[in-house]
């Protein structure tokens, strides 16, 4: 055993968990997913000094957990686009914002969509489109959204892609709160479907009180998608992606087509964050344009930035910072904006890479580091 | 759609626009110089533009006066507010670029990094104004709309005949005010010795300092140019609305980032066409839907020049400009 220490020691966190034996890797790994499905009841002390819920202004700790978890399927949605692929999408929220509507305009029973196909095809008042369905329409709907934003824009310059995307943003919200015979405007849509489940007690499986079974079949979601992007990084999709991020021109000499990869990048993003605003939307049963303010896609992009982008390990626990600690700290509501203003500043002169940088990007920092001091040297 | 309202009331609705629009090119030269020097979109600039408003605010309180005051002490107290706004915008900017911007170019953190502090910088800003000062100084500051005493009162000053539009004083003073100060600026950025810096750093940053052009020093200037005119901006801003508020900067700065790449980003005279376009076919749009869809029209403006003309519409030229 100590034979076994010995190797590891003097090594960094990744690199001892590269070394372990396969079967190490996967038994810790089966631990900390089994500790994350038990993190809702987690109560012993001191460990529970986590919770949110320790005071009665607290907001709920299962909600809370909840949250964190979509937030985190929208970060490693967003760190393909940013982290991958390199492209700043600061409209990631109207994608967000149209996986929620997706399901509220389709699912909901009571929203003028579906009234709409009643009265047309003779059906009933309680029908809508069952959520299974609603859940490749919502897909569907931010990956069409994507592609025919990205189409024209990612070919221009980066940082003229970072302001077209902002625009849409607000634009989608501007238009799901103006287009009152579609969306209901301002008043938003009630009754949004809730998946399917055994009824416990009376209710429904997945209804408003037990909030850790969402943050169950959030979590789910989120290592599926976790494995996905792993799978996706390092495909022959991945490395195109990276070729383009460090050179695009070097790339497209070398026979990657630039355009067609960010294309795709930016429409498995959105795809993402469709999916992440279905589960918000299903889980509020209440959809209303409010909810996506364009804050909410600078949030996005700072987890994905403050964790390291290009690291899937960092964007997580950049999800987790931003959605953990404001909820744990709720007395100091007021003076959040002003503190994830001052992080965001600091946090990037002093650790422009992220918290948790890939090594890839790090070293990629590191370079430019060097050049800009030789040209400092120089001038 | 109303195409009626907009026929009829044509040359009200241009007028609207062109007020609208000078405010617009004034902070988008803030957008366009550091754009054209940097190749930076500055996200902070919007607020640069808020704090101006908030020093006029101050100025007219200091000084006591309200609406109704005599005319020396009208004028008195406008140029006092237009040059405390010059001085706190580019102060502002100045100190954003100095927190936010410096510390980065020297590590050569990709531009990426210099957006987000940016905009971490930006919220620091309306916080400051919607939380911080509350705290600290109680009202006017906070999360609500703040009216400011219209020491200019708006007076008809003639009617042009026969299409019987009223030109008042305010709409004279906002648009000549803002071409001043844009011929002034276009001016110095082409004539003086400062400029020709500012425009060899445009052209080639490297090739610049070899010839003895401190570019840290060009990189200032340009940040206190732009926070200055956005300063004259907040001023004329509040002479047409009275009001300020924590957070008017983010739509303002938005549309003037689309006014500076609708004319050109990083070329000064195409800021002035770009602002008064967007201007114009805002009102328009609005006239015609409605006005919630007038911010709308900005993105789909902008959206609809970067697809078929992404160097706008004089074309990107702060380097290119004769020597």
């Amino acid at each position: 055993m100590s034979q076994i220490l010995d190797t590891y020691r003097g090594l960094k966190l990744r690199d001892r968990m590269a070394a372990a034996p396969a079967w190490v890797r996967k038994v810790g790994l089966l631990l900390v997913i089994a500790f994350a499905f038990y993190l809702p009841f987690l109560n012993i002390l001191p460990f529970a000094y986590v919770r949110t819920d320790l005071t009665s202004r607290g907001s709920d700790w299962a909600s809370v957990l909840f949250l964190v978890v979509v937030y985190m399927i929208v970060a490693v949605g967003l760190n393909v686009v940013i982290g991958f692929a390199g492209l700043l999408d600061l409209g990631y929220v109207g994608f967000y914002a149209l996986g929620a509507y997706s399901i509220a305009l389709f699912g909901s029973p009571s929203s003028p969509v579906v009234e709409a196909l009643q009265s047309r095809f003779g059906l009933s008042e309680t029908w809508a489109v069952p959520f299974a369905a609603c859940i490749p329409i919502a897909i569907a709907m931010s990956l069409i959204a994507g592609v025919i934003l990205g189409a024209p824009t990612l070919r221009l310059r980066g940082d003229y892609l970072a302001i077209v995307t902002l625009g849409f943003g607000e634009i989608i919200r501007i238009t799901a709160r103006n287009l009152d015979n579609v969306t209901n405007g301002a008043t938003g849509i009630t009754n949004v479907p809730t998946p399917p489940g055994p009824e416990i007690d009376g209710r429904s499986f997945f209804n408003t009180v037990d909030a850790e079974r969402w943050y169950w079949l959030a979590l789910t979601i989120l290592i599926i998608i976790i494995w996905l992007a792993f799978r996706l990084e390092h495909s022959r999709v991945g490395r195109a992606w990276l070729a383009i991020r460090e050179d695009e021109d070097a790339a497209a000499i070398m026979g990657v087509a630039a355009f067609k990869f960010k294309l795709w990048a930016f429409a498995i993003g959105a795809s993402v964050g469709g999916l992440a605003g279905l589960l918000f939307g299903s889980k509020q049963q209440y959809v209303e344009p409010n909810a996506f303010m364009v804050n909410l896609s600078f949030l996005f992009v700072a987890m994905v930035v403050i964790g390291g982008s290009g690291n899937i390990y960092g964007v997580l626990l950049g999800a987790f910072l931003l959605t953990y600690l404001p909820e744990r700290f709720r007395e100091f509501q007021e003076w959040r904006p002003f503190a994830f203003g001052v992080a965001l500043v600091v946090v990037m002169i002093m650790r422009p890479q992220g918290l948790v940088p890939s090594r890839r990007r790090a070293r990629e920092f590191e370079d430019r580091k060097v050049e800009a001091e030789e040209a400092a040297a120089d001038a | 759609m109303d195409f009626d309202a907009l026929i009829s009331g044509l040359d009200r609705h241009t007028l609207d626009g062109i007020t609208r629009g000078s405010i617009y090119a004034l902070v988008a030269l803030g957008y366009t110089m550091v754009y054209g020097v940097m190749k930076l979109i500055n996200f902070a600039h919007s607020e640069v533009f808020m704090v101006g408003t908030w020093t006029v605010l101050g100025v007219y309180t200091v000084l006591g006066v309200s609406a109704g005051a005599g005319l020396g002490m009208v004028i008195a107290a406008t140029l006092l507010a237009l040059v405390g706004a010059m001085i706190a915008s580019a102060g502002t900017a100045l100190a954003v670029e100095r927190i936010a911007y410096r510390p980065l170019r020297k590590k050569g953190a990709p531009p990426l990094i210099f957006l987000i502090t940016g905009i971490g910088c930006s919220m620091v800003l309306v916080e400051l104004f919607g939380q911080v000062f509350e705290v600290f100084f109680g009202p006017p500051f906070g999360r609500v709309t703040v009216n400011i005493p219209s020491v200019l009162e708006t007076k008809e000053l003639f009617t042009i005949p026969g299409i019987d539009l009223t030109i008042t004083n305010t709409r004279v003073i906002i648009i000549v005010g803002a071409v001043l100060m844009m011929l002034a600026l276009d001016t110095f950025v082409n004539k003086s010795r400062l400029g020709r810096g500012v425009r060899a750093v445009a052209q080639d940053p490297d090739t610049a300092s070899l010839m003895g052009v401190n570019q840290n020093r060009v990189i200032m200037l340009v940040f206190v140019l732009g926070g200055a005119m956005a300063g004259v901006a907040a001023l004329l801003y509040t002479i047409q609305y009275d009001i300020t508020k924590f957070d008017i900067g983010f739509i303002i700065g938005l549309k003037a980032f689309t006014a500076a790449v609708l004319g050109g980003i990083g070329n000064l005279r195409g800021a002035l066409v770009g602002g008064l376009l967007l201007g114009i076919a805002e009102v328009y749009a609005s006239t015609v839907w409605s006005s919630e869809w007038a911010n709308v029209t900005a993105f789909v403006v902008l959206v609809v020049i970067l697809m078929f003309r992404p160097t706008g519409l004089l074309g990107e030229s702060l380097g290119k400009a004769r020597a």
